[in-house]
Order: C-alpha cells, then sequence, then structure tokens
C-alpha cells in the first residue's frame, strides 16, 4: 500500500522508508532540514524576546550608572559565578549526548542528558537560595521594594530588571527541563538512532540558547560593579 | 472536466473531530476563515455603533465612557483579531503551499496550534470584553493603561496570546518557503503572492517577541508595579511608547503586505497578462519588511522624543514610499494592453490601486514633520489607516476571498452579484472615509464621541452624517457578498480546475483540491506569470 501510495504520486523512494518520515516530506534530509530551520527561527524570536529585556537594561543603566553600580553590589557574584559554571557544564553535556545517540550509543546519551537536567536543577536551586535572599532582604522590584539602606535613587528598578531577566530566564531552564526530559524518555524508548536523532539535536540548539543567554545575563547583572 | 468531488478535502475524511484534529493546512486555513469573519462581525459591530453615535453632535445613545470602549474594542479586535491573520493564516495557509506545490506546510501540527493559541487568544479578549471592556485604545498607552480599572490584563494577555499565533504561521511559512518548494522551482518562479507572504512572515518573527515582552512588562507594571513605566518610580511611558510601535510599526506592514501579495495574483490572471517588473515587485516586498523596522518613531512626533531622532523618522518613513510606489507603477503597467476581464475580482484589484494609493499618499503627508503635528490625532489619521487597512488589505481580502472561492469550495458564486456588492463596497466606503480626510484637516480630533459646542459643528455633523450613511452601505455591502458566497456553496456551478486561467500549481489540480494536494507530483513547465508563452488553449 505505502509503495503503491508512492508510484502513485510519481515518485518512488528507493530508500529503507523512514518510519520517522512525515507523509509531506520527500526524504529524511529535507525533514531535518527544516526542523532544523524552524528551530532556529524559534530561538531568533527567542532572542527577540529577551532583546527587549536587554534593551530596558541598556537604557536604564545610562540613565542611572552609579544607582546600577551600587545595587549591583547586592548580588551574590559567587553563587551567580558557581550558576555560569553549572550551565556551561550542562551545554557540553547535551553536546555529548547528541554525539553519543549519533554513534548509536543509547546508554550513554541517556546518561549525558540526565546530567544536563541535573545541572539544569542545580540551577533553580541556587536560583532559588538566591531569590529568598533578596526577598528576604526587601530587594524587591517596584512598589515591592522595602529595603532603606541604600542610599542610591530608584534602586527598585534595577530588581524589576533583575528579577524579570532571571525569572524569564529561569522559565526558559524549566522549560528546557521539560523538554529534555521527554527526549530523555523518547531515548531510553529506543525512539532515536543514528538514522533519526532531531529531536536530540533540537534539544540541545535550544539549551545552547538559555545557556547564551544567562552568559550575558551574568556580568550584565553581577560583574558591573 | 469537473471536479472529483469524491475525495476532494472538504468531503474525505468527514465528521466534526476530522476537522478539529486536521493537520491539512486547506482544512486549518478554512477554520481561521471562520474565526476571522466572526472576528471581523464584531470588530463591524463596534464600528457601526462609532459611527452611530456620531450621526449628530451631542449624546445620541451611549455615553463617554461606553464609546471610548466602543472604538477600543473596535480597534483591538480588528487589529489582533482579524487583519492581521486574515491574509496569511486564512487565504496564505490554503494558498501557499498549493502555490509551492507541496502537499502541506513544513509543521502541520505547529499550524493546527496557532489556531488553537489564536482560539485561546480569542477567549481571553471575549472575557475582557464581557469582564466590562477596555478603554485605553487599541494602543494600550501607559500611564493611563496602568491605571485605568477597565480589564487591560486580559486583553493585552490575550493580544499576548494571539502574537505567538502569529509567530507560528510566520515560522510555518518562512521554512516552507525554503525547503518545500516543487522540485525545480526557483525563487524567481515563486508566485509573487509566496513573495508577499515571505516578506510578512518574516516580521512576524521578528516583530512579534517585542511586542509579547513589551505586553508582558505591561502586565507586570499593571499587576506587579515594577514601575519601568512609570515616571513616579524613576521609569519612562514614551518608552512604552517606543516598544510598542517597535512592533506595531512593522505590524502595519503584517498587514499590507499580504493585501499587495493578493493583488499581484489578481492583476496578472484576470489581465492574462505577464507581470511587469517580477524581481522588482518581489524585492519591493522584502525592502518594505525591512524599513519598516526602521519608522517607528513617526507614531510618536509629539511625544517629545529628540528632534533628531523625528527627523531621521521622518526621512525613511518617505523612504518606503519608494518600493511601495514600484509596486504600484508595475502593477498598473502590466494592465496596459493586458486582456482585462471585468470579474470580480479585477475589481476589487482597481479599486486596491485607487484606494491604496490614496491611503499611501496621505501617509507620506502624515510623515512630514511639520504637517503632522497639525494633523496628529485628528480624523486625517484615522481615514488615512482605514484607506490603507481597508482600502488596502480589506479589499484585497475580498478580492483574494472572490478570486480562490471555485478552488476552496469548488463553486462559483453569481458573478453579476458579485460586481453588485462591489459599488456598494466602493462607494460606502469612499462615503465613509473620503471626507473624514476634510474632517481631519479642520480640526476634528480622533477618539471624541462628541462634537457639540466646536466652533465647526455644523460642517462636522455634514461630514460624520456622510460618513455614517456611508457606513451603513458598506455593511450592507458586507451582507450580499456574504449571502451570495454561502448561496454559492448550495447552488453554485461547478467551478473546473482552472475558471480564471491561472498559470500558478493551484490551478492545476482538482477544485476543491485533493487531501494531498495533487494527484501526481506538480512538475514546473513555466514560470507563474508566462501569458506571452503559453497559449489560452494550454491552459
Amino acid at each position: 500500500m505505502e509503495n503503491a501510495t508512492q508510484i502513485e504520486l510519481g515518485r518512488v523512494n528507493y530508500h529503507h522508508h523512514n518510519p520517522n518520515l512525515a507523509h509531506h516530506f520527500h526524504d529524511m534530509e529535507q525533514q531535518h532540514e527544516s526542523i532544523k530551520l524552524g528551530v532556529w527561527l524559534f530561538l531568533v524570536t527567542e532572542v527577540l524576546l529577551f532583546g527587549g529585556l536587554f534593551c530596558f537594561y541598556a537604557i536604564y543603566r545610562a540613565w542611572h550608572p552609579e544607582m546600577f553600580i551600587e545595587v549591583n553590589q547586592l548580588l551574590d557574584v559567587k553563587l551567580g559565578a558557581l550558576n555560569t559554571l553549572v550551565l556551561i557544564f550542562s551545554s557540553v553535556t547535551v553536546a555529548l549526548s547528541i554525539r553519543s545517540i549519533q554513534m548509536d550509543n543509547k546508554k550513554q546519551a541517556v546518561m549525558f542528558l540526565a546530567i544536563t537536567i541535573i545541572c539544569a536543577a542545580i540551577f533553580l536551586v541556587v536560583k532559588y537560595f538566591e531569590y529568598s535572599h533578596k526577598i528576604h532582604e526587601g530587594l524587591l522590584p517596584g512598589k515591592y521594594f522595602a529595603n532603606p539602606d541604600i542610599a542610591a535613587v530608584n534602586p527598585h528598578i534595577f530588581f524589576s530588571i533583575y528579577f524579570g531577566m532571571t525569572g524569564l530566564h529561569a522559565l526558559h531552564i524549566l522549560g528546557g527541563m521539560i523538554f529534555l526530559t521527554w527526549v530523555l524518555i523518547r531515548t531510553h524508548m529506543r525512539a532515536y538512532s543514528s538514522s533519526y536523532y532531531t529531536p536530540v539535536e533540537m534539544g540541545g540548539l535550544y539549551w545552547h540558547l538559555v545557556d547564551l543567554i544567562w552568559i550575558y545575563l551574568f556580568p550584565l547583572l553581577y560583574l558591573i560593579g | 472536466m469537473y471536479n472529483d468531488t469524491e475525495k476532494n478535502f472538504l468531503t474525505h475524511p468527514k465528521g466534526i473531530m476530522s476537522w478539529l484534529l486536521t493537520l491539512d493546512h486547506k482544512r486549518i486555513g478554512i477554520m481561521y476563515l471562520a474565526a476571522i469573519l466572526a472576528a471581523f462581525a464584531a470588530g463591524g459591530f463596534f464600528a457601526l455603533g462609532l459611527r452611530l453615535e456620531l450621526l449628530n453632535p451631542g449624546k445620541q445613545f451611549m455615553d463617554q465612557d461606553t464609546y471610548n470602549k466602543f472604538f477600543t474594542l473596535h480597534g483591538a479586535i480588528m487589529v489582533f483579531l482579524f487583519i492581521i491573520p486574515s491574509i496569511p493564516a486564512a487565504l496564505g495557509n490554503f494558498c501557499l503551499p498549493l502555490m509551492l506545490g507541496a502537499k502541506d506546510v513544513a509543521f502541520p501540527r505547529l499550524n493546527l496550534a496557532s489556531w488553537y493559541v489564536y482560539m485561546l487568544g480569542a477567549m481571553f479578549c471575549l472575557y475582557s470584553l464581557f469582564s466590562g471592556g477596555v478603554d485605553t485604545g487599541w494602543t494600550f498607552y501607559s500611564p493611563y493603561s496602568t491605571q485605568t480599572s477597565t480589564s487591560v490584563i486580559s486583553m493585552t494577555f490575550g493580544a499576548f496570546i494571539l502574537g505567538f499565533s502569529s509567530i507560528f504561521t510566520g515560522i510555518n511559512f518562512i521554512v516552507t518557503v525554503h525547503k518545500m518548494r516543487a522540485p525545480g522551482m526557483t525563487w524567481y518562479q515563486m508566485p509573487l503572492f509566496v513573495w508577499g507572504s515571505y516578506a510578512t512572515a518574516m516580521i512576524q518573527v521578528l516583530a512579534t517577541p517585542v511586542l509579547g515582552i513589551t505586553l508582558l512588562l505591561l502586565i507586570m507594571e499593571k499587576v506587579g508595579g515594577i514601575g519601568i513605566f512609570d515616571p513616579e518610580m524613576g521609569g519612562d511611558p514614551v518608552l512604552f511608547q517606543h516598544f510598542f510601535w517597535f512592533y506595531s510599526h512593522p505590524a502595519v506592514y503584517i498587514m499590507i503586505l499580504p493585501g499587495m501579495a493578493i493583488i499581484s495574483e489578481l492583476i496578472a490572471v484576470h489581465a492574462h497578462k505577464k507581470i511587469f517588473g517580477y524581481r522588482l515587485i518581489a524585492y519591493s516586498s522584502v525592502a518594505i519588511a525591512l524599513l519598516g523596522f526602521f519608522v517607528w518613531g513617526h507614531h510618536m512626533f509629539v511625544s517629545g522624543q529628540s528632534e533628531f531622532s523625528s527627523m531621521v523618522f521622518s526621512f525613511i518613513t518617505f523612504f518606503i514610499g519608494i518600493p511601495t510606489g514600484i509596486k504600484i507603477f508595475n502593477w498598473m503597467t502590466t494592465l496596459v494592453k493586458g486582456s482585462i476581464c471585468w470579474t470580480t475580482p479585477m475589481l476589487y484589484a482597481l479599486a486596491f490601486l485607487i484606494l491604496f494609493t490614496i491611503g499611501g499618499l496621505t501617509g507620506i503627508f502624515l510623515g512630514a514633520l511639520g504637517l503632522d503635528i497639525q494633523l496628529h490625532d485628528t480624523y486625517f489619521v484615522v481615514a488615512h489607516f482605514h484607506y490603507v487597512m481597508m482600502g488596502g488589505t480589506v479589499i484585497a481580502f475580498l478580492g483574494g476571498i472572490h478570486h480562490w472561492w471555485p478552488k476552496i469550495f469548488g463553486k462559483m458564486y453569481n458573478e453579476n452579484l458579485g460586481r453588485f456588492a462591489f459599488c456598494f463596497i466602493f462607494v460606502g466606503f469612499n462615503m465613509t472615509f473620503f471626507n473624514q480626510f476634510m474632517l481631519g484637516s479642520q480640526g476634528m480630533p480622533r477618539r471624541y464621541h462628541d462634537y457639540s459646542n466646536f466652533l465647526k459643528t455644523d460642517l462636522f455633523e455634514r461630514y460624520h452624517g456622510f460618513s455614517s450613511y456611508g457606513a451603513m452601505i458598506l455593511g450592507v455591502g458586507f451582507v450580499i457578498i456574504l449571502c451570495y458566497l454561502v448561496a454559492s456553496l448550495f447552488n453554485g456551478k461547478p467551478a473546473g480546475n482552472n475558471p480564471w486561467g491561472g498559470l500558478t500549481f493551484e490551478w492545476s489540480t482538482t477544485s476543491p483540491p485533493p487531501t494531498e494536494n495533487f494527484k501526481d507530483d506538480p512538475i514546473l513547465k513555466h514560470g507563474p506569470y508566462d501569458y506571452d508563452k503559453v497559449l489560452p488553449k494550454d491552459i
């Protein structure tokens, strides 16, 4: 039946028909390239979404340079640096998981994906401690700001931007964790192999972007003093 | 040769679930068409309410608060729920893969998801409609939007969600154009509708996320008081305007580029003439899309931005007139010595040339720094953007509906009724909006519920009255169109594969097309507009 349809459509597929090939694509390469382009476009929209926040950051820092420098001292550089290392390491492991599945090494791929997800969890736990410390100190965005010890004008703006940017980023980490967990389960169920690993690679692409955004956030928020 | 009605995409498979869970771009296009037409009816209802209130000076039947809600809902519904998804998501969804000779868009599931996301966003907008409405104007300017007690949050959150559906469509179109073209079809053999849709998709992908973050920040400002748009807390409300227009000006081109894309098809097919300056029309679509990102400040000449920025924005605004003018001249040159058929789609295409030219040129007036101070926030602006959005996009949309209706449903509508309704639309539209140019230049401000006790109340009453009666004629026109189009589904003559003599792929398959679009893989034999090479008997 499958073959009959293909002949009727005037294109006989001589290759082994991959069950992962969707009906509207000619071959696996076209499908893989299409999905890849789609994911890159999605990443572009993510960059622009964060771009708006980076723009806010630039404008308010230009307006209140002294305030930014003074208030920035209140962030914990050590915890920020730890999180940076954790995320960079997780970028390595997600890349290794793609390589493992390309080599048909399912067990290793699952292991590297698990490490990546654990790193993401560590990142969020560290972030939780940072946030609860800030909340405790009254270092909150906008009208909730309640710390009388700061001399600079409008310090709440910095925390609006800090919580806005890191909060949106943390949501993306969470989203990445959910997607990578799904990929991990599917990998464990032998859904992917060297002939079809598109979702693993797309998860990796997304994870690198989330990582990259943090690499910009860390110096801009923690290291400007 | 008439269609194979047994196994077309409309009738096969059957059942409501086969529609709700369909991955077929053609069915999703029709579902979008139904949804946006419902939105158009709702937006039109509010528009008629506005026109009735303005029929005479003084209070007619609504107070100023109701009036504020009416114009806000008219604008928000028409912009976010109707005009942005109108051509790309409905007609584009249906036509783009067919024109490329593809079986579907690149990501059919994402396509279906975009429809559901659209419906979800529409639910939020409906919720805010029934929970007291919104009175900020569709632009949600802070600081008013962060202070008013109306349901701004649900409306802006609805617009935020609708943005995702727009992004999904955009991503799908870009990938489809890049990766799914029929074997042998180069970029310059694509129909111009595809070029226009591609340029639109670029804007959808690049601009919409910025609106997303802006509306999100506005919601956070309103809920959490984060202070970035609040001058009392060191924030800046003008920043909101910058961010809003950074999306919303390119969004104007999300609205008009697909209209231009349709006109390129209508003019070439219904004049049976090779389109003049194919490459220039294609390039100008992309040029408009790119330049459109650098003119947002022309909405803000009176906002207190620096004079230098205003000057640059004004200059680039004038510059955008060039690719637009190129298109208009190319379409007109295409008509020269063409075999023009006075079909309904052609009438709409010709109306577009007239109305859009008026709308575009008055846009140049408004881009001039000195003149804009005088005309800012007057009815001149209202008239200008209705000439572009309605005289441009809606007229093109109607032309496109009449052009592809036989392909979508396999039935012909009554052409005489089509021409008859066109007269109502054309006359009604000009009656409604042309005098608003005069109203505006005489100083009538926009968004006023009442104009009694003005120096020129008598004059304004005449113009407003004319406008209100025009709107009613326009409304009658739409009702006639709806009636004969629906009637054609039951008693229309079978359309055949190619009722207009088009050369693009969609006319080579049956009407309505089969689920996988083509019986055999389409092979490119000629360019999309090669009327000089292909003899009529071969079409």
